[in-house]
């Protein structure tokens, strides 16, 4: 299929500064008076992919949040080498602009490209869609185009919250593609989701496992 | 950090002119300005074709129109980029929410200052107003248009993710910004020139505190 000759000629992960880490000890989240998970512990080396598991409701997109920074860990640390790349369920695209200047915008936070846009595009398929304003795509669409800003973004680590979600068999073949290549060219991979991820060789980490027992039953 | 707050202020640029298509309702700096037009528009049927009541008064109807006028961008300031997860983003990336509501306000500011002093001048003739008061009411717009800006970013982000955020917006930003009201139109009376002074040291006391406060907003907003 054409899919399948956008992903060769795509991009190689570069970009950052080679040798990204991630450690994080003893990781606990306290949200609306309860602790939802504890005692968290993961340590990543260039090239290695972490695969967060458990049912809806656990606080997967919880710790992700911790990690990246965005919620204050009740207790524990995280230390991290090198820059991080969120996608969790929102786009952060500008719904009235043409998608590649949406992406322009985070390319040049990022540092990237004009150039890079146009393989980040073709990347996951949607090259034929630059023009296009991001409030005409689908739901799988937009997922793309998330996966295109996290490529852009030179960063080291990515935390992908449920990057399945919403995409279409090819679609995955894609994202195992980008992780891939991702890891490939030194980055980490942490990913949050309750379904099977192509993530090769991959740690996982049963978050239910973390949960103190009082709130083990909820998750059902 | 420096080229980060000039991506942050080109996006609020080409959101509020509406360039590439504009998302936060195409062209969105041009609402407030017909709403400043209209007021003054209006005013003069309301109180006859008196040019020496128009000439003595219309100054302070401006001031008042622009108050009020500032209060109409407030609801799309933050809360579309909180539910986009725009901030989120640039938080991941580093930059602290004082950088992001720094960049809002001049951003807002570009897209509201400069149209609504050019809006004044169309006003000051409606309202009889002679030269010299339209200089003082035009040098007393350049300092509080800034203050009106980080005001409106201020209480913008104050309000997001609240429901009703907008109305409550509107009831935030006039008390906060009558010392502004009452040095600049306060200027116009003959003789006072310290009102000019009086409003320049309120609007730099404004525009640099409200930009932290709106950074804190933010912040806390995140939960």
């Amino acid at each position: 299929m054409a899919q399948d000759a956008a992903i060769s000629k795509g991009f190689d992960a570069r970009g950052f500064e080679g040798g990204a880490a991630l450690e994080c000890a003893g990781l606990a989240c306290l949200r609306g008076g309860r602790i939802l998970f504890r005692g968290v512990s993961l340590k990543l080396e260039a090239g290695e992919a972490l695969h967060v598991t458990g049912p809806n409701g656990l606080g997967k997109s919880s710790l992700i949040r911790v990690i990246a920074g965005l919620l204050p860990a009740y207790a524990g640390e995280v230390k991290a080498n090198g820059r991080m790349a969120l996608a969790d369920e929102k786009v952060a695209l500008d719904a009235g602009q043409p998608l590649a200047r949406a992406l322009g915008h985070w390319a040049r936070l990022d540092g990237s490209v004009e150039a890079e846009i146009a393989d980040a595009l073709a990347a996951v398929d949607l090259a034929h869609l630059a023009d296009v304003p991001v409030r005409f795509l689908s739901t799988g669409q937009r997922k793309r185009a998330l996966l295109a800003r996290i490529s852009l973004s030179r960063a080291g680590i990515w935390l992908l919250d449920e990057p399945a979600n919403g995409l279409d068999t090819a679609s995955i073949a894609r994202l195992g593609d980008l992780m891939a290549r991702h890891r490939v060219g030194g980055g980490i991979v942490v990913a949050a989701s309750h379904q099977p991820l192509p993530l090769e060789g991959a740690q996982t980490l049963p978050l239910a496992d973390f949960v103190p027992v009082a709130r083990a039953g909820e998750a059902e | 950090m420096i080229g980060a707050l000039g991506t942050l202020i080109r996006r609020e640029l080409m959101l509020a002119f509406g360039l590439g298509g504009g998302a936060r309702g195409s062209a969105g700096f041009v609402m407030p300005i017909i709403f400043f037009l209209a007021v003054a528009t209006i005013y003069p049927f309301a109180v006859g074709p008196d040019a020496q009541l128009l000439g003595r008064t219309g100054g302070g109807v401006i001031w008042v129109a622009a108050l009020l006028a500032s209060i109409l961008p407030i609801d799309r300031l933050v809360q579309a980029d909180v539910d986009q997860g725009m901030i989120d983003q640039y938080v991941v990336r580093g930059l602290s929410e004082e950088l992001i509501a720094l960049a809002k306000t001049i951003g807002h500011w570009l897209s509201f200052g400069p149209p609504l002093m050019l809006a004044a001048i169309i006003s000051a003739g409606l309202l009889g107003q002679s030269a010299e008061q339209l200089i003082i009411v035009e040098i007393g717009l350049a300092c509080a248009t800034p203050a009106l800006a980080a005001l409106g970013v201020m209480i913008a982000a104050l309000t997001a993710g609240l429901r009703h955020g907008a109305a409550l917006g509107g009831l935030l930003l006039l008390p906060l910004a009558v010392p502004l009201l009452i040095f600049g139109a306060g200027s116009l009376t003959p003789g006072s020139q310290n009102g000019l002074l009086l409003l320049a040291a309120a609007s730099l006391l404004l525009t640099v505190i409200c930009p932290i406060a709106a950074g804190a907003a933010i912040r806390a907003g995140r939960e």
